[in-house]
């Protein structure tokens, strides 16, 4: 079985010739013990209750700093004259608006219809403004991901483009509204462009950046397989380029996600923006402060399913 | 007009233009390799080895000479020339069986489905590796990732093998039994192999010439020394015989006395 080397210098051998030769002996090593046995007896808790045990280790923090944030705010806002509803207050006031979110929205089997200009729940300006989003932001990934491609693969492309869209990337979402009206002089359209145009900056950048990244490995494994430009895209490209672009679509929907909240609130009509400003102009602040909470959830979603999604793609690619 | 070898470099040489002038990498080279020959090319880093396999492989152009394979001259990649990397290069996104597909599926156009997979299986089954055909690069060990490389390689039926420090990166008990396996493949398959290696051990044990590259820049074929050693070898009854040290000896003496590392000279 095992066995050790020890170095043993053999002075005393050969102490006449002045020398000190090394020597290599063998010692045998008592044969290693089975641990298995020892250790079997531990595993005994179950992995569901293993799992439980992580999850609320994870979650349990979170609550507990969300109910002292609570407890905080409901105490500095409980004073008679204070400016700000304290949670308490948010939820007398606007019980109505917390409690039936679905007030005028039908849902069937395939979608759903909202009623016209009539009361409408806050989850059914929620679905106008994530259905606006949804076009949108389909569109910009659409553009982002070729003009990517695009600017990625071609370096005339790159100099051409590249310095052009450093510049109206910084441009803020709001800034486009007025030329977004002016083409487009009505409010569905234009929130849809407005949502485009600052979604699709992170995707194109994004997708450049990881074309232009490919590992000299991947190509050079490309050229001596021979792999002509389609095989090239669709085999190498496409795949090694997958996690960049999630990055840029996860950025995308959350610029747009916040884009859409201030079109709308300009705009009004309909959506969770508009809702913001109704609220606020007939002086119902607990109910913005509702919205916030539901904006707010509802970003963090859309974040993690770009998110999830990107991981699931990238996995299968 | 002589008679061309299966591979046949004549007056390869590399020179790049630089700010401070044109700068000779690699000279003069010029090289006969027969068909089923195992050559393997040694030299310190920045002697311009690697340039050398890559105008092999096509993925360099010369700047003088022409390289000849099998009568063809050679002046971009193809899929006669498997090149087997340093850092086994897989695609993270394929499996293990979908790497060496990839490569198969380049090769074998119009063999049917079937035929191919059985293919593809074969060679991982040379390299040991059929059963981890499912799994993803990332979840395997170093010396298996450079397994399925060779895999992928000897996949194609190349005309000629090329190994860029193919075990480079590995530990010494690693590279040993990668080494093995290679041997084992050679003495089934009997392919031309170029390979680049910086261990005199593993040159001599894998190859029938082992060529010794002088110092850059202007690096040139310094000497060849043709390993006349029985096969098959065996590392252990080899390292103490007489013709096994002889050429241990004498690809060290090249190295280490006549063309030392240049980085040692500066310090």
């Amino acid at each position: 079985m095992s066995s050790s080397v020890r170095l043993v210098t053999a002075s005393e051998d050969q102490p006449e010739n002045g020398t000190i030769l090394p020597k290599a002996e063998i010692i045998p090593y008592p044969g290693a013990r089975p641990a298995a046995a020892e250790r079997s007896a531990r595993l005994d808790i179950s992995p569901l209750l293993e799992r439980l045990r992580n999850v609320a280790l994870t979650i349990l923090p979170t609550l507990l700093m969300l109910f002292a944030l609570l407890m905080v705010w409901e105490i500095l806002c409980s004073g008679e004259d204070a400016t700000f509803p304290a949670p308490s207050k948010v939820w007398t006031e606007s019980h109505e608006v917390i409690m039936h979110p679905l007030k005028g929205v039908e849902i069937d089997g395939l979608g759903f219809k909202i009623q016209d200009g009539g009361d409408v729940g806050i989850a059914g300006h929620i679905l106008t403004s994530l259905a606006r989003v949804a076009f949108g932001f389909s569109l910009s990934a659409l553009f982002g991901i070729a003009l990517g491609i695009l600017i990625g693969t071609s370096r005339f492309a790159y100099r051409a483009l590249d310095p052009l869209f450093q510049i109206l990337r910084t441009v803020p979402p709001l800034a486009w509204l007025p030329i977004s009206l002016a083409i487009f002089q009505q409010a569905q359209p234009s929130a849809i462009f407005l949502i485009f145009i600052t979604a699709i900056w992170p995707v194109i950048l994004n997708t450049a950046a990881g074309v232009q990244n490919i590992p000299m490995t991947y190509r050079n494994v490309a050229k001596v397989l021979s792999l002509n430009p389609v095989e090239y895209f669709l085999k190498i490209m496409l795949p090694a380029t997958v996690p960049h672009m999630f990055t840029g679509l996860r950025i995308g929907i959350g610029m747009s996600w916040l884009a859409i909240v201030a079109a709308e609130m300009v705009q009004g009509g309909t959506g969770i923006g508009f809702f913001i400003w109704d609220s606020y102009n007939s002086s119902l602040l607990t109910d913005t402060i509702v919205a916030l909470v539901w904006i707010g959830l509802i970003g963090f979603s859309l974040d993690r399913i770009v998110g999830w999604i990107g991981r699931r793609v990238a996995r299968q690619a | 007009m002589k008679q061309r070898s299966y591979l046949a470099l004549e007056g390869i040489g590399v020179t790049f233009p630089t700010p401070k002038g044109p700068f000779t990498a690699i000279r003069d080279i010029d090289l006969s390799i027969d068909k089923g020959e195992f050559v393997a090319l040694i030299g310190h880093s920045g002697c311009g080895k690697s340039t050398l396999l890559n105008i092999i492989a096509g993925l360099t152009k010369p700047s003088r000479g022409v390289v000849f394979l099998d009568g063809d001259v050679v002046d971009k990649p193809g899929t006669d020339r498997a090149v087997i990397f340093q850092d086994h290069s897989l695609l993270p996104w394929l499996t293990v069986e979908e790497n060496v597909r990839l490569a198969v599926d380049k090769v074998m156009t119009g063999k049917p489905r079937a035929e191919r997979r059985d293919w593809v299986m074969h060679n991982l089954e040379l390299v040991q590796m059929a059963h981890s055909a499912a799994k993803r690069p990332a979840e395997l060990s170093g010396g298996m990732k450079q397994r399925v490389g060779i895999a992928r390689a000897i996949a194609m039926s190349p005309r000629v093998l090329l190994m860029d420090e193919p075990f480079g990166a590995l530990d010494a008990l690693t590279r040993a039994s990668l080494q093995d396996a290679v041997m084992a493949i050679q003495a089934q398959l009997n392919n031309t192999v170029v390979m680049i290696t910086h261990d005199v051990d593993e040159a001599v044990l894998l190859a029938d010439r082992v060529m010794m590259m002088t110092n850059g820049p202007a690096a040139t074929i310094g000497e060849d020394l043709a390993i006349k050693l029985p096969r098959p070898r065996n590392r252990i009854e080899m390292a103490d015989t007489p013709d096994y040290n002889h050429a241990r000896h004498e690809i060290l003496h090249f190295l280490h006395q006549r063309f030392s590392n240049p980085t040692d000279k500066a310090a």
